[in-house]
């Protein structure tokens, strides 16, 4: 799967790294005991640590290097039993402490890897360069007051954990596959809530080009993007400036970016005429982080089963195909409603119903997989009743449609509206002599060889029988009485 | 009848159970003899309401048997530790009318342990000076004069206003802050005793940060019982700072056994510079000969890196706290200077709000963190502390504990030694290194110089032994039989 | 030797507003105290760790529970300039 941006002097690759802010799912922040808890009213999540009140002191929340570490794990990665919190110095008004408290030269989790599940069934594999752990700063409102920016902490020291790709994504799509990759991880592990909209996951998109074969270009960062799709358009639009300026003899300037998704443009942050110097040194209000073997050991142990494993399993255990499988195991809820579906049944019709029909509907109507209103084992009841012949795979649809309103049993429904199939041969017959007794002439021609008006005679009985009668069996009758 | 206010911790606690005066007589002796002394300028904040209101619970609390280790013991707070409710200002204008939500645990230990707050006394600017006078509220003046002569002399700093509360008799004690010699320093300067306690004895939780690896409290008293009794109530593990040990606490005061037999002592080679006064030299040796008169081992060691600890402590101290003073920026707390931008604000803010010395070093901690600058400067310096560190406990292999002077003069004029930072860096040199290594270290009076000014020893124990410090102390107190007092109270 | 142009950049970086007629008079002060602490680069510190902690202890770590905030009165009391619960700043134009 290329994508190669055609220039007018040739041809050129686009190369894609991203950063994702991930706020962790806890109850207290970072390094206060103030509330994690996304909103309430300004400043009222603050404690004075949170503020940079004098003589204020960090202490770390031991549940939020659990989660670094499960997360770490989850991504296959080194975990690091030394890290050390670093400050990074810059001034900013929603940054009360003057600095950041983040991780430097050694963040808790080191290299690991994400497998992206591509829709033609192709993988690929996007590097991990680290995790680190670090406080959320508080949040600015520039709109509110015609000469003030009103400042409101409530963000102020939640924990985030700060996950760094390697340049390792080639087009827009990978990019998109990896970040619904890694928040379809961080969800299993429930580490993170991966909500967008929210804030909970931001992207900063590094995007360069080159030639194919040709080392590293200059990079241009895009900050805080806040959706697959935006990252998706921003890369094309940011690779695309990138051409322009190359191809129009121009020079790329390091520099960070901003995306406007209204004017499908990204434009330069308003560079600052000194440069940023952050100053980083270890916190000496915070010692190194350390745990032991043990520690990782105990989070090991409470991993669930992610969603490559899962989806080789559901390839190998249910003989689906590697782009059914990544479909069912994006969520951890979608896997389990397949499985209750599959159990005991066949696989690959269980796939089929859960991902054609109940993903459709559930898309169409927003809803999430817990809210469905057919439930894992009316799905699986429905399918029962197609195999044992008591419905036709034609009026199944329609079953699994009053299921969806009347959040009824496919039985009862079969059974309340009459349609059971028909595979009484007396009725069936019955129907086939009256559409050959109303089609004389037709008949006629079918005994004179034009064997293909069979399937028009097929069409008229069900229609008569109103979809009940086995097509089967309509077939064989058919074929009985007009060609003997 | 001896002043209420000439008496130490431990016969004021005496006394009080005893019932001999209330908590309430003597907290409003001291509140007469802190007003009648505001020419020293040893306050920046007197809370007489205060103290009078926690005398009277000190008072019930005595009645009723449930009196703590400092029941109605009138004490100084040094203007580094937040108070809730109350101004705090660390001596600087950028903390202008700051009145925090919360008590500092050092403070809310003493208060637990019974202790009254005569008020919040004056500090170099940030506790950033040896000599009081960058405070923005003004030099305190030593309340000791040389012999006939008038000259205002410093009591030293940065804890200097403590300093001069305790040894005028206008608190019974008084907290410090000591960062690279704050207590030490100005306790020699004043002729008191003070306690730099292991770092992470006591919580820095509260206490406004300038060098975060350095800061420690401590106590601030006239003798070494009391520095004892006094450490015992500030003292102990805070989950709210992370560097505070999770240790238990000994029995301080129970330490002072007087007996030092077979003690070994370390005189450390490299604490005679040329050019060392010799009355200084005179006193040091003295404390020898007092210690094997006391039945001590004294050795001479060896601390190689001595001679760099100031460089590396002047690179250290500045880069931690040009980050930590970051936070005064004039939105949510103090001083604000309006501005154009959002930068203009911090700018004319921070211009305004800091004296030239905090200035010097905020700049200065800017520059050897800068990109380019960090290996050279920071880095090197935090490796050349292992070593320092390193000396320190290869020492404490042969010895128990270490003597050294204090400060290598007595107390200057106010005004002297200004011109030039590295002159006034100098007064250091003895305390720097001991913080440098987190170790704690005892200043106590040892004797008067030809001036009649006081000149004051240092013990250095090893990490957690403040008990042998202590002990140590508190036989070269019985030997040096230091009784003189300054003028003003009458001694 | 630290120039005036260097100081002006980490006055800003500091955002501390030093006059143009100040920026000598510190280059020089800053330039004699760096100057001074060059006395460390004859010290050799192969293989030696910098400081990390001065005394051998173990962070302390706290339990996920939400046990501060839900005081913003507190938190804005001492604020220059508040309105309606946020602290207000000049408008910074992005
Ligand atoms: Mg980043
Ligand atoms: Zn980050």
């Amino acid at each position: 799967m290329s994508y190669i941006i055609k220039g007018e002097t040739g041809d050129w690759e686009v190369v894609i790294g991203l950063e994702v802010h991930a706020q962790v799912t806890s109850q207290a922040k970072l390094f206060s005991g103030a509330s994690a808890t996304y909103g309430g009213e300004a400043n009222d999540h603050v404690s004075f640590i949170d503020a940079g009140f004098p003589g204020m002191l960090p202490v770390i929340n031991a549940y939020c290097v659990e989660q670094a570490v499960k997360t770490g794990l989850g991504l296959r990665a080194q975990i690091n039993k030394r890290s050390v919190f670093a400050r990074k110095n810059y001034f900013y008004a929603d940054l009360p402490q003057g600095y950041q408290i983040s991780q430097y030269e050694l963040p808790v989790v080191g290299v690991g890897e994400v497998v992206l599940d591509m829709p033609d069934g192709s993988s690929a594999v996007v590097g991990i360069e680290r995790l680190h752990l670090e406080q959320d700063a508080g949040k600015s409102m520039h709109d509110q007051h015609p000469s003030l920016s009103l400042i409101d902490l409530n963000r102020s020291g939640v924990a985030l954990m700060e996950i760094v790709s390697m340049p390792d994504m080639r087009s827009p799509e990978q990019a998109g596959a990896y970040v619904r990759k890694l928040r379809s991880i961080l969800r299993y592990l429930g580490t993170c809530d991966g909500n967008m909209d929210e804030g909970s996951m931001r992207c900063d998109v590094n995007v360069s080009v080159r030639r194919p074969g040709e080392g590293y270009r200059t990079r241009c960062e895009i900050k805080n993007v806040n959706s697959v799709r935006f990252v998706m358009q921003a890369i094309e639009v940011e690779a695309k400036r990138h051409v322009e300026v190359y191809e129009g003899g121009g020079k790329i300037m390091q520099e960070t970016r901003l995306f406007d998704p209204n004017k499908g443009e990204t434009r330069s942050m308003r560079s600052k005429e000194h440069a940023h110097d952050y100053r980083y040194f270890p916190d000496p209000d915070l010692l190194p982080l350390e745990f032991d073997d043990a520690f990782v050991a105990r989070i090991k142990a409470t991993l669930p089963e992610l969603p490559d494993d899962k989806k080789a399993r559901f390839m190998d255990v249910y003989g689906l195909s590697p782009y059914d499988a990544s479909v069912l195991v994006v969520e951890r809820e979608r896997a389990e409603y397949f499985e209750a579906v599959a159990k005991g049944r066949d696989g690959k019709k269980a796939a089929n119903w859960v991902i054609t029909n109940l993903f459709g509907m559930l898309n169409k109507a927003g809803l999430d997989v817990t809210e469905s209103p057919v439930a894992a084992d009316q799905l699986g009841q429905l399918i029962d009743l197609i195999e044992d012949g008591t419905v036709s795979g034609r009026l199944a649809k329609e079953v699994f449609e009053i299921m969806w309103e009347e959040r009824k049993d496919p039985a009862v429904i079969v059974e309340e509206r009459g349609m059971k199939q028909v595979t009484d041969s007396g009725a069936i017959e019955a129907a086939c002599d009256e559409v050959i007794a109303a089609n004389p002439e037709k008949a006629n021609d079918i005994r004179n060889g034009k064997e293909k008006l069979i399937a028009w005679f097929i069409g008229q009985v069900m229609k008569q029988t109103q979809g009940k009668a086995n097509p089967g069996a309509v077939q064989e009758i058919l074929k009985k009485k007009l060609l003997g | 009848m001896t002043k209420l206010t000439s008496l130490t911790i431990a016969q004021c606690r005496d006394g009080l159970r005893k019932g001999d005066f209330s908590a309430r007589e003597l907290t409003a002796t001291y509140i007469q003899a802190m007003e009648a002394h505001r020419d020293l300028n040893a306050y920046i904040t007197e809370t007489p309401d205060i103290a009078l209101s926690r005398a009277q619970d000190a008072d019930e609390r005595l009645k009723a048997g449930t009196a703590g280790a400092m029941e109605g013991i009138p004490v100084a707070i040094k203007d580094l530790f937040c108070t809730e409710g109350v101004l705090t200002t660390a001596a600087s204008h950028i903390l202008d009318g700051f009145k925090p939500g919360y008590e500092s645990t050092v403070s809310a230990n003493l208060k637990k342990a019974g202790a009254v707050m005569l008020g919040k006394t004056n500090l170099d600017e940030f506790a950033m000076g040896s000599s009081n006078m960058t405070s923005y509220y003004g030099g305190v003046k030593n309340p000791w004069k040389r012999q006939g002569e008038d000259t205002d002399l410093v009591p030293g700093g940065s804890s200097g206003g403590s300093a001069a509360a305790v040894a005028a008799h206008i608190a019974a004690a008084a907290t410090g802050t000591d960062t690279g010699g704050s207590i030490r320093q100005p306790a020699a300067f004043c002729g008191i005793t003070g306690l730099k306690p292991t770092y992470g004895r006591c919580s820095r939780w509260g206490v406004v940060a300038f060098a975060s690896s350095l800061d420690q409290a401590g106590p601030m008293t006239r003798d070494v019982r009391d520095a004892a009794i006094m450490l015992g109530a500030m003292a102990g593990h805070d989950p709210k700072d992370a560097t505070s040990a999770n240790l238990p606490l000994p029995d301080f005061e129970a330490a002072l056994t007087g007996d030092i037999r077979g003690l070994r002592v370390g005189i450390p080679k490299e604490y005679r510079p040329d050019g060392l006064d010799p009355q200084i030299q005179a006193l040091w040796d003295q404390g020898v000969e007092w210690l094997k008169a006391a039945g001590a081992e004294v050795r001479e060691i060896s601390l190689p890196h001595t001679k760099y600890a100031l460089a590396t402590y002047y690179i250290v101290a500045p880069a931690e706290c040009s980050s930590n003073l970051a936070r005064y920026d004039g939105v949510r707390f103090g001083l604000r200077v309006d501005g154009d931008s959002l930068d203009d604000m911090y700018m004319n803010t921070r211009a305004a709000g800091f004296g030239s010395e905090v200035k010097r070093r905020i700049l200065m901690g800017t520059y050897v963190l800068s990109a380019g600058y960090y290996d050279a400067y920071y880095l090197k310096a935090q490796r050349v502390r292992t070593l320092i560190a390193q000396d320190f406990a290869n020492a404490f292999k042969d010895v128990d504990v270490i003597l050294t002077p204090t400060a290598p003069s007595a107390a200057f004029g106010m005004g002297e030694n200004m011109d030039d930072p590295i002159t006034m860096y100098l007064n250091d040199v003895f305390t720097v290194p001991t913080s440098l290594a987190g170790l704690p270290g005892l200043s106590l009076p040892a004797g008067l110089d030809t001036q009649g000014l006081p000149l004051g020893l240092q013990l250095i124990g090893k990490p957690w032994d403040e008990e042998t410090v202590l002990r140590v102390g508190g036989v070269l107190e019985t030997a040096a039989g230091f009784t003189a007092k300054p003028a003003l109270v009458g001694g | 030797m630290l120039d005036k142009s260097t100081v002006r950049n980490i006055a800003f970086l500091a955002r501390i507003d030093v006059p143009d007629a100040d920026l000598e008079p510190l280059a020089h002060q800053l330039s004699g105290i760096l100057d001074w602490v060059e006395q460390l680069q004859e010290v050799n510190t192969d293989g030696v760790h910098p400081m990390s902690s001065v005394t051998e202890m173990t962070m302390t770590w706290r339990p996920d529970e939400v046990t501060d905030g839900g005081h913003r009165d507190k938190v804005t009391a001492n604020a220059p300039a508040a309105r309606d619960g946020f602290f207000a700043v000049p408008k910074v134009v992005e």
